[in-house]
Parts: structure tokens; C-alpha cells; sequence
């Protein structure tokens, strides 16, 4: 094992998980804030990139495949979000029931299962084959982070508008909210679709980097942003409590979930295996909370601080 | 101010668990009424509650607030007309968002929620003005996540996110149920203090009936999903909880079967 090719792997990691990290921003918008695990994220993923790659091969400038791709994508958390309000179905099925619809889309998009596009041909914004001897204002690690931050401080901005506000409180306190008058239905649709249109402009840019749309390509995707999300609140939440910095911490979790990744790939993992050790290293840590409050009590010294810290309050 | 005619809400229909939770149910509240309910566990009271403010549609009968007809209006519609307080604290409030964005997010009650910032300056230094006459000390932890709040402070708060926009009618259902004797006393003092300062119309469900019969002018009191008394003025002013006991007897013809208000 070569120290210095893992090393020659890290710039491309970096690259992965800045796009993955844009994934998993449309995931914490979902999980965290409106309290929902949609997993229609994995369908999206591959939309974006179909309708990305699709509009480039068919001569549509690089800008508008990326809002054509992003438009489907809200397309998408739309049908979710209409499937759980308007009909009633608990919202991990219904996306359950738009993923497996957009397979058939997606593959209809495409016309087969996988699209290639040449990135030297095409005017595209990030590639892989950019990320040595370019000038590093068209490196993909720079443009995507250019991305990462625009998303996260238009974001920064949006949660903290009345509209944003009620967004939150949909999915801290539904009652509560229809008794504050919210529209909790129309939050919520609202709010798959911000969802599913980021993840599908982390498609769109996937597809880009890799030069390539398939309808694979979102397999397992709530995973992996899933895995970002938690492995950025773990490592940095004491740190962040403000909501553009905790953004930041889930696109860090995704930079160092592709870091683990190349990694262990170094290290000889059976490549296979790797989709059921994402799988375990979610279950870990989504299940560590729970554990921890069911095993581990509290010791009499921190029950008698906090009883201080209370009546002080 | 607000009317109920004839009023029916059947739960589990053609089912063994068929329950008819309001039967022919019509009550009027004239503009500043302050009515106490109180009935035994099962009475309808909070079904009551919950048909005005909408969170299900009733199966028959018509709901007008201040002459607009509300019956077939969603319960987020519905909301600019009202202030709602729960009996469980951890139901009013949104406990992951701060105590100044709890207020904010009440503020905004029936208006449109647009881009523009979800609270102002202006309106914080409102806020703390407001948060100080509740005498908690809240003014001082503005951002803090109403999670932290002990149910009393929740509670004042929640009644004071239910006032901040005048509310045509304010709904308590047993908002001091869940509090200890004495934040339960503080929190109806506020109640009475708000529910005057403001003139509201108030509709507040209580299992104390010492409780009952010294708030508000007015007092009903319910059973099997319709009011089988109504007590108002000077009437109301000399009762007594042994009346109160008597006259159910008399109206429902049998014994007030609810441990909780007999022995509060």
C-alpha cells in the first residue's frame, strides 16, 4: 500500500464530499427540520443528473441543465409531499412510492440506464479531470464550495424570514403551528420540494464531475447524506449552535465520509461491502442516543448540578 | 361572539366504540362572556373546544366567530380568530425554537407569512416589555429554547403568545391541570389578568370547580356531549361547589363521577 496514492485520491474525495455535502443539506431539511426521513433523495440524486446530462446532450447551455435539473427535483419532493398530505400516506412510504416511480422516469429521461457525456466537449461546471493543472477558479473543490457557501447563506437567510420560521415550527410542533394559523400541509410540500431540489443540484453536479448520468447513481443516497448529517452533529455539534454553521457541519460530514471512504478502500475493503458498511455506521450512530439514555444513568453528581442549574434558571 | 347550534360529533362511528362526543350541542357566547366548563371526564368538553377550533369538521350542526360561519373552515383558517392554550405544556409552544420566535411566530397569527424577517427589533424590545409583566424572569433569556421552561413558565407564555394578537375568543382547555397548586394559582391570575386587560370573550374548561365557580361570570356545566346548565351574574356569584354537586343530580340524574373534581 502506496501512502502517497491515498494521498493523490484526497483532493478527488474533497470534491465527492462537497457535492455529497450538498446532498445532505436537502437531507437535513427534511430529517432534522421538518422532522421527516424522506427517501425520495434517492431518486432525485439520479433525476439530477439525468435531466442535467440529457439537457447538455441535447444543447441546452450548462446554467439551465442545472435549473432544468433542479426544477425536477422539486418536481419530485412535490409528488411526496402531495402523496402524504393529500392522501394521507405516512410520509417514509410515499417516498418510498416516488423513488421507485422515478427509476421508470429516470430511465425515460435517459433512454437507457446510463449517459455519458464527454466534459471536454461539453461547457460543464465541475469535472474530475479538472482537479490538477487548471487554474483553482475552475477546480471542482473550489466552484463546488463556492456553491456549498451561496446555498448555505441563502439558506441562513430563508429560515430566518416569517415564511422560514414557520417551516421550523411545522416540524418541531405541528399543532401547535395550525393553531398559529401555519398551513402545516402546504409547509410541508413546501419543504420537500426546497428538499429534493438540492439534492437534485448535488445530482446535477455529480453527473458533471463524473461525466456521466445512471440511473444507480442515487442508490443509498439517504445513507450517505444521512451519514454526513450525523457524523457532522456529532464531531461539531457542541461547537455550532447557530443554524448556518450546523449546515456547514453536515457538509464537512460529507467531506469526511468520502475521506473515511477513499480510505478504507486504501486499506484493500472488498469494495462490495462498502454499501452495507455505510448501513451499519448509520445504524450506530442513529441508535448511540438511544442507548446512551437507556444504559448509561446519570451520575448523582451531574443530577445535583443540574438541580443548581435549574433553580437558577 | 360566537354560536354553536345544534351541534353533533360522533367518534368511531358504526363501530363497538361508537361515541357520541356532542349531541345536539348549542351554546351562544355574547362579546366579553368569561364561561367556565365544567362536566365529568368524557362530558365533551374538550371535544367541544376542539369543534370550534377545528381540527376535525363536526358532523352536523354550524359554528359561526363573530358572525363569519366557521364550520367548514381548515383549523389553520380558522386560527386568526383565536388564542388557544392546551393542558399540556409541551403542546402550545414550539420547544426547539427560541422564547422570542415562539412570540413571533403568534404575532403572525392569520397574517401572511412572507420573506421578510421572522421577528423585527421592534418587536423584540415589545416582546421583553411584555415578557417582564409576567415576572419570570423571561425577558432576560429572549432566545433561550422554550424546551428549558419548567410547564408553568410554558404555560404563561403560551398565554401570553394566545393574547398577543387579540384573539376574538380565547379556548383554555384545563391549562392548569398539569401544574403544581401553586404555579397553577399564578397562571390563572394571569389568565384573569389578561382575559380583563383585553376584554376577551373566554371559554375555559376547568375539573376544579372552587375554580370554576370563582372565575369568569359565567359557568356551564356539561354532560353526555350537551350543557345541562348554565349559570350566569349574580346567580353564579353564590354558588357553591355543594350546588354545584346537588344540581348535577338534579340535571344529569346521577352522581358527579369524577374523583378528580371532587376532591379538588
Amino acid at each position: 500500500m502506496d501512502f502517497t496514492t491515498l494521498l493523490n485520491q484526497m483532493p478527488g474525495a474533497v470534491a465527492q464530499g462537497l457535492i455529497w455535502g450538498i446532498m445532505a443539506i436537502g437531507v437535513y431539511i427534511t430529517y432534522r427540520v421538518l422532522d421527516i426521513a424522506d427517501l425520495t433523495v434517492d431518486g432525485t440524486m439520479a433525476t439530477g443528473g439525468a435531466v442535467c446530462v440529457m439537457l447538455l446532450i441535447n444543447g441546452y447551455s450548462m446554467p439551465v441543465a442545472i435549473i432544468g435539473a433542479v426544477i425536477a427535483g422539486m418536481l419530485a419532493g412535490m409528488v411526496t409531499g402531495l402523496l402524504h398530505t393529500l392522501l394521507g400516506i405516512p410520509p417514509i412510504l410515499a417516498g418510498i412510492l416516488t423513488q421507485l416511480s422515478l427509476y421508470s422516469v429516470n430511465l425515460k429521461i435517459l433512454g437507457s440506464g446510463n449517459q455519458t457525456i464527454n466534459t471536454r466537449k461539453y461547457d460543464v461546471l465541475v469535472s474530475m479531470g479538472e482537479l490538477r493543472g487548471v487554474p483553482f477558479y475552475q477546480n471542482p473543490i473550489f466552484v463546488t464550495a463556492i456553491f456549498v457557501i451561496v446555498l448555505i447563506c441563502v439558506l441562513y437567510w430563508f429560515f430566518g424570514t416569517a415564511m422560514g420560521s414557520a417551516l421550523r415550527c411545522t416540524g418541531n410542533n405541528p399543532n401547535m403551528s395550525r393553531a398559529q394559523g401555519i398551513n402545516t400541509n402546504i409547509m410541508k410540500v413546501f419543504g420537500l420540494m426546497l428538499s429534493n431540489g438540492i439534492v437534485a443540484l448535488a445530482g446535477a453536479l455529480l453527473a458533471q464531475y463524473d461525466g456521466q448520468a445512471d440511473v444507480q447513481k442515487g442508490r443509498g443516497a439517504i445513507v450517505i447524506g444521512l451519514a454526513a448529517v450525523i457524523i457532522g452533529e456529532v464531531l461539531l455539534s457542541k461547537l455550532l449552535k447557530n443554524f448556518a454553521l450546523r449546515l456547514s457541519a453536515v457538509v464537512v460530514g460529507g467531506i469526511i465520509y468520502y475521506i473515511v471512504y477513499q480510505t478504507v478502500i486504501w486499506l484493500g475493503l472488498d469494495a462490495d461491502l462498502l454499501k452495507l458498511l455505510s448501513a451499519a455506521v448509520v445504524a450506530i450512530f442513529l441508535g448511540l442516543p438511544y442507548l446512551k439514555r437507556r444504559f448509561i444513568r446519570p451520575s448523582i453528581k451531574s443530577i445535583a448540578a443540574q438541580e443548581e442549574g435549574g433553580t437558577n434558571a | 361572539m360566537l354560536e354553536l347550534s345544534h351541534v353533533y360529533k360522533v367518534f368511531n362511528a358504526n363501530t363497538v366504540n361508537e361515541k357520541i362526543a356532542l349531541k345536539d350541542l348549542s351554546l351562544t357566547l355574547n362579546n366579553g362572556d368569561f364561561v367556565t366548563v365544567i362536566g365529568g371526564n368524557g362530558a365533551g368538553k374538550s371535544t367541544m373546544l376542539n369543534a370550534i377550533a377545528g381540527v376535525w369538521r363536526v358532523d352536523a350542526g354550524k359554528i359561526t366567530i363573530d358572525g363569519v360561519d366557521v364550520t367548514a373552515m381548515p383549523e389553520h383558517r380558522r386560527a386568526k380568530f383565536l388564542g388557544r392554550v392546551f393542558q399540556d405544556p409541551m403542546l402550545g409552544t414550539a420547544a426547539d425554537m427560541g422564547i422570542e420566535e415562539n412570540l413571533a411566530l403568534a404575532a403572525r397569527r392569520g397574517k401572511v407569512r412572507g420573506l421578510g424577517w421572522g421577528i423585527g427589533k421592534a418587536e423584540r424590545a415589545k416582546y421583553r416589555e411584555k415578557l417582564a409583566t409576567l415576572d419570570l424572569g423571561l425577558e432576560n433569556r429572549m432566545t433561550s429554547k422554550v424546551g428549558l421552561l419548567s410547564g408553568g413558565q410554558r404555560q404563561a407564555l403560551t398565554l401570553l403568545m394566545a393574547t398577543l394578537q387579540q384573539p376574538k375568543l380565547l379556548l383554555l382547555d384545563e391549562h392548569t391541570a398539569a401544574l403544581d397548586p401553586k404555579t397553577a394559582a399564578k397562571v390563572l391570575a394571569l389568565t384573569d389578568q389578561l382575559v380583563n386587560e383585553n376584554r376577551l370573550t373566554t371559554l375555559m374548561i376547568t375539573h376544579n370547580m372552587k375554580d370554576a365557580i370563582a372565575h369568569g361570570n359565567r359557568l356551564i356545566m356539561m354532560h353526555e356531549g350537551r350543557v345541562i346548565l348554565d349559570i350566569a351574574g349574580e346567580d353564579k356569584k353564590k354558588l357553591t361547589v355543594d350546588d354545584l354537586l346537588a344540581k348535577f343530580s338534579v340535571a344529569s340524574g346521577s352522581e358527579f363521577a369524577n374523583d378528580r373534581a371532587m376532591l379538588s
